[in-house]
């Protein structure tokens, strides 16, 4: 139990999936200009980051390795990722109208958001059970909804700055930003050996 | 985007006015995390480019069989299997490489700029060039890892490919992770900055200005919502 916590810990704060391991990092700069759609895209995330791990942990040990396949993990994760991805937006579109409205526009995207994929393979990697992925994938993706949610904080005040130059005003600023943030969670390292 | 059939502008295109790293502002995962060294950065830029040429080519000539609601899953199993590929090949032939690389190399699959152009590009276009394409962008993507991991080395480690070059003691911040960023926002600075001036001298408006809104978006090019932004 306390190794699942501290897993738990450490994917949030130690090794944050944006800020420590570079993984989702076009929406992480892409949807974080604005608080609200910021917190949208992390909560889509998290959702789908632990769907998605339940699902690829499932085909990679019941399919994948029964059959030897193993190899074909890229080609498989990525498949079950996009039919995850696809039925999460039709099953949004029936249950919940708003909150579709809200986050329908990034789930395609989040397809291609390598921080699914990455923490899929992660897992596999580093060779966890079920519920060692689960708490993984739980504790990453709630990282990136601390992290994506800190930056759009900060990137709303900075905007209206107009002591930045102008060449680096938006993405450039956003990038020294999130260094900035990273230098900080740095900080983090110690709580956990 | 540009539909020139000219083999050098297309080429050309790829390397300066849509360098997929410092203009268009995708891939950007991979490029923060290998670009602790040069030899890092190539090895990525060339495993990406090889995915980039042999993807759009097939997706080209696949591209009117597709039907167009599940496009984008086809691109995607394209992709992904030529991405198997360099996995084996990078096994087989630079291990050592494999490992630095780690993660990222199965991740090539949802690099954005390989989803992009196929989308932007290779779906319109023929097999030649949209193998020329990826070649461009394959450059462009190169050459920009190439560039920051030479950056990196140099101020982090103080060496390039692994021979000494610097007399002082290195900032270890530089390789560490938030170097990545900070390193990335300063050239894009510098980037947008020369852009600006070169703009300037031919008396068109300045390119900085059209990050904003959705078009500034790092993801516009494979954005559905986002279609009259840049597509």
């Amino acid at each position: 139990m306390t190794e699942l916590f501290l897993l738990f810990l450490s994917s949030i704060f130690v090794h944050n999936i944006l800020l420590s391991r570079f993984l989702g990092c076009c929406p992480f700069m892409g949807v974080s200009s604005k608080s609200e759609t910021a917190r949208g895209m992390g909560v889509a995330v998290v959702f789908v980051i632990v769907l998605a791990s339940l699902m690829t942990w499932l085909t990679y040990n019941f399919l994948l390795v029964p059959l030897h396949l193993e190899y074909l993990y890229t080609l498989s994760f990525i498949l079950v990722i996009a039919a995850l991805v696809q039925f999460v937006e039709l099953a949004l579109k029936k249950l919940n109208p708003t909150l579709y409205k809200s986050l329908g526009i990034f789930l395609p995207l989040i397809t291609t958001n390598c921080a699914v994929l990455g923490v899929a393979v992660l897992n596999m990697n580093e060779g966890y059970g079920l519920a060692e992925s689960l708490v993984n994938a739980l504790g990453s993706s709630l990282g990136f909804l601390l992290a994506i949610s800190l930056m759009a904080g900060i990137r709303e005040r900075i905007e209206s700055n107009e002591g930045i130059p102008e060449c680096l005003r938006g993405l450039p600023m956003a990038l020294i930003t999130a260094g900035l943030m990273s230098i900080a969670f740095m900080g983090f390292n110690g709580i956990i050996k | 985007m540009s539909q020139s059939t000219n083999p050098l502008k297309i080429v050309a295109n790829g390397l300066l006015a849509e360098n997929p790293t410092f203009v268009q502002c995708i891939g950007l995962c991979p490029t923060l995390a290998v670009t602790t060294s040069v030899a890092n950065g190539v090895g990525m830029g060339i495993a990406a480019t090889f995915v980039l040429i042999a993807s759009n080519a097939v997706i080209s000539m696949l591209r009117k069989m597709v039907p167009d609601e599940v496009r984008i899953p086809i691109f995607i199993v394209v992709i992904a299997g030529f991405v198997t590929v360099i996995q084996f090949l990078m096994e087989g032939f630079a291990p050592e490489l494999n490992k630095s690389l780690g993660i990222f190399i199965p991740l090539i699959v949802v690099n954005c700029i390989i989803l992009a152009r196929a989308e932007a590009f290779a779906s319109k276009n023929g097999v030649i060039a949209s193998a020329l394409d990826g070649v461009g962008m394959g450059l462009g993507f190169t050459v920009a890892l190439t560039f920051l991991g030479a950056i990196r080395e140099v101020l982090g480690s103080g060496t390039l490919l692994g021979t000494q070059v610097v007399g002082f003691d290195p900032i270890l911040l530089v390789v560490l992770a938030p170097g990545g960023f900070i390193v990335l926002g300063c050239c894009m600075g510098a980037f947008r900055a020369i852009q600006a001036k070169l703009a300037a001298r031919k008396g068109a408006c300045s390119p900085a200005k059209k990050a904003s809104g959705c078009a500034g978006c790092a993801m516009s090019a494979s954005c559905p919502s986002a279609e009259g932004g840049k597509a």
